[in-house]
């Protein structure tokens, strides 16, 4: 069984929604604490929502420190899969793992609700079992969301097919194209440059999102429209599992054995 | 031989970053009475004791304090000031 490690860091929220996400996705999911230095062997980390350290001095600064954190960064480094939701993706932006920075809510409230995002990208390890066609339903839960990068960072994200998931309207129109400001605060409430919800690294091994996909699993939750994201994630994660033991029965060296002596050096 | 040195590290948002709080503290300004207040940028100020020995040494420390973890440089900038020893230093009441 494909383990999909999920970080747990004092203050996360999301971590058990997570890890029921992920088996049900067909992942064996494994807590991570946040002292660790280790990943257990997993082949693909989520840093799950929430308020990592009481998302003191800046939402996720503080968590790009912890020890589990250097091992992330490794493992990123060397081409794993790493997913980052809501209070992760501002740990992974702080950390430097993905592009540009999540401010202040434009209306400085904290925001619980749902949004539709469209997926812009169907072709990654995140994306490709989730449905390109149509505005998917899930839930945002944060005060910071607001996606913020440089307008040079902005049009080379674009240009390089960086933008994983845009907010959008219920049928699915861009939220920054509605051409009327209060149908946009609404489809974009944070007030997202570009109405960006999502983003890829250039490499495209990590992702990050203010949505809520494990919050959106089943339909009991009210939507499964995040389901195929996790699906995404377990079914890259069997395949980069299973590339790696064929390496190694080629004898080959394996980026699973290669992790734990990085994480040694970073420390 | 090491000495305190006290500083403190101003960070505010980079000019052209919304700053939503800066722009609702203006807002309600009106509301006491008062006119003719703009730009207000809503930052953090973080005061600290560094021991080293020498000035220059703490305040390396410091500038690589501010720029790692106290501002994000993509939307933040940040100042330090050297300040004055607090009385009873320690005693924080």
């Amino acid at each position: 069984m494909t383990r999909i490690g999920v970080v747990v860091f004092p203050g996360s929220n999301c971590d058990r929604d997570t890890l029921r996400g992920i088996e049900l996705a067909g992942g064996e999911p494994v807590a991570l604490w946040h002292e660790q230095g280790s990943l257990d062997g997993a082949a693909a980390v989520i840093l799950p929502g929430g308020f990592a350290y009481g998302d003191y001095l800046r939402a996720g600064v503080i968590a790009r420190f912890s020890p589990v954190m250097r091992a992330v960064t490794a493992f990123a480094n060397e081409g794993g899969l790493v997913l980052g939701i809501c209070n992760g993706f501002q740990v992974a932006a702080e950390a430097g793992l993905l592009p540009g920075a999540l401010l202040r809510n434009r209306g400085l409230r904290f925001l619980g609700r749902d949004v539709r995002i469209a997926v812009e990208r169907a072709d990654t390890p995140f994306t490709h079992l989730a449905s390109p066609r149509r505005a998917l339903r899930m839930p945002i839960a944060h005060g910071e969301g607001c996606y913020y990068a440089d307008d040079a960072t902005l049009d080379q994200l674009e240009r390089d097919g960086q933008v994983l998931v845009r907010y959008v309207d219920s049928d699915g129109r861009r939220a920054d194209e509605l051409g009327d400001r209060a149908l946009e605060d609404r489809a974009n409430p944070n007030g997202s440059l570009r109405a960006i919800a999502g983003v890829l690294n250039a490499r495209g091994n990590v992702a990050g999102l203010m949505p809520h996909p494990e919050r959106a699993a089943e339909s009991i939750l009210g939507s499964d429209d995040g389901f195929g994201i996790l699906r995404s994630l377990v079914e890259s994660a069997k395949r980069a599992e299973g590339g790696r033991s064929s390496a190694a029965a080629t004898g080959e060296a394996t980026t699973g054995e290669a992790s734990p002596s990085l994480v040694g050096a970073a420390s | 031989m090491s000495t305190p040195f006290r500083f403190a590290v101003n960070v505010t948002p980079k000019p052209g970053i919304l700053d939503p709080q800066g722009r609702a503290v203006e807002g309600s300004l009106g509301h006491l009475g008062i006119q003719g207040v703009s730009g207000v940028r809503v930052g953090r100020r973080v005061e600290l004791t560094v021991d080293a020995g020498d000035e220059a040494a703490a305040r390396a420390v410091v500038e690589r304090l501010a720029g790692e973890l106290l501002s994000n440089p993509l939307i933040e900038a940040f100042t330090i000031e050297r300040t004055a020893e607090p009385a009873g230093a320690g005693a924080g009441r």
